[in-house]
């Protein structure tokens, strides 16, 4: 039985006829708990910037420090390459390798793009006297924003992985469940994002 | 498709199947970029009232990460999805709880506690 065909079942018929779920809903629930646990991680670390934000101990504040134009572009990044993202993970879907090769690379070029961006500032940053001993709200920044950046680091380490995994391995149920598991990390930064941007960047006044 | 198939009806951003299709993608990438470019003003802008802008900014965001869940995760309140969104609403009140509770008893406490001069000018 096929994915949409479960899911027809699950919505129209008696709990006794569904039978039990395939292997691709079941994967996906059970990421979805994994990325609800980071979600909560990420909730820890904004508490502690929220709390420790106004604690600049005489340096720096957000909003000398912060230069929205790059921000933007940043965001732009995450948000393009997650419909790319998508694409690629509809293209693995409907086994179409090209397709799905190309969306996957633009994906990586603007994860890379956007790592660019933020090494950037950090460097600015550290180089100006506001690295992560200077004061409280730096720390908290550098941990919450270079947290979300190891994700997406992590994240494009993966997709190398799976793209390595599509060449040798090929168009894998298994290698499909992994797409998807990926898709859905991929999509969860940058929900991650929207916090991180309005928060830290746009609240910081 | 078998015999459920005219009953069914659609919801936002599941456009083919368990993962939704090309057009959810864009309507939520157009929708995802509205929202961040009206961030992005609603901050630099002097047109609106200083103290409010902090709301909007959560409203904005918030309306963001629903359209996120709905285009891009294909989350919605189907019967199949049950699983998916009973977590996803244990999690949101996770995260509330972590981030509001945080706050509050940060705040209360730095208002409660003294500072070590005013103990100082105390015990003198």
């Amino acid at each position: 039985m096929t994915s949409a065909e479960w899911v027809e079942r699950a919505v129209y018929a008696p709990l006794s006829e569904q039978g039990p779920a395939p292997k691709e809903v079941v994967v996906g629930f059970g990421f979805w708990l994994f990325l609800l646990s980071d979600i909560v991680i990420f909730a820890a670390l904004f508490a502690a910037y929220a709390v420790l934000s106004g604690a600049v101990a005489g340096g720096p504040s957000g909003p000398e420090l912060f230069d929205r134009q790059r921000v933007f572009t940043e965001t732009l990044c995450l948000l393009l390459s997650s419909v790319t993202c998508g694409f690629g993970y509809l293209a693995v879907q409907q086994r179409r390798a090209a397709p799905a090769y190309l969306w996957m690379f633009a994906t990586i070029v603007l994860g890379l793009l956007f790592l660019r961006q933020e090494t950037a500032e950090f460097a600015a940053m550290v180089a100006a006297g506001a690295g992560p001993s200077r004061s409280a709200f730096l720390s908290a920044f550098y941990t919450l924003v270079g947290t979300h950046g190891l994700h997406v680091t992590a994240g494009l380490a993966w997709l190398v992985v799976m793209l390595a995994q599509l060449a040798t391995l090929g168009f894998e149920p298994m290698v499909g469940r992994r797409f998807l598991c990926f898709a859905l990390f991929w999509h969860a930064l940058d929900i991650v994002w929207i916090g991180v941007f309005t928060i830290v960047y746009l609240g910081a006044h | 498709m078998s015999e459920y198939s005219e009953a069914q009806d659609s919801v936002p951003g599941a456009g083919g199947g368990l993962h939704g299709s090309r057009r959810s993608y864009f309507v939520g990438f157009a929708a995802a970029l509205i929202l961040t470019l009206a961030s992005f003003a609603a901050a630099s802008t002097h047109l609106i009232y200083g103290p409010s802008v902090p709301v909007l900014l959560g409203v904005l965001a918030i309306a963001q990460m629903g359209v996120h869940l709905v285009f891009f995760f294909h989350i919605s309140s189907a019967p199949d999805q049950t699983n998916n969104f009973l977590s996803l609403a244990f999690g949101i009140f996770i995260v509330g709880l972590i981030v509001f509770g945080s706050m509050i008893i940060m705040a209360n406490l730095n208002h409660m506690v003294p500072t070590m001069e005013e103990l100082m000018k105390i015990q003198r």
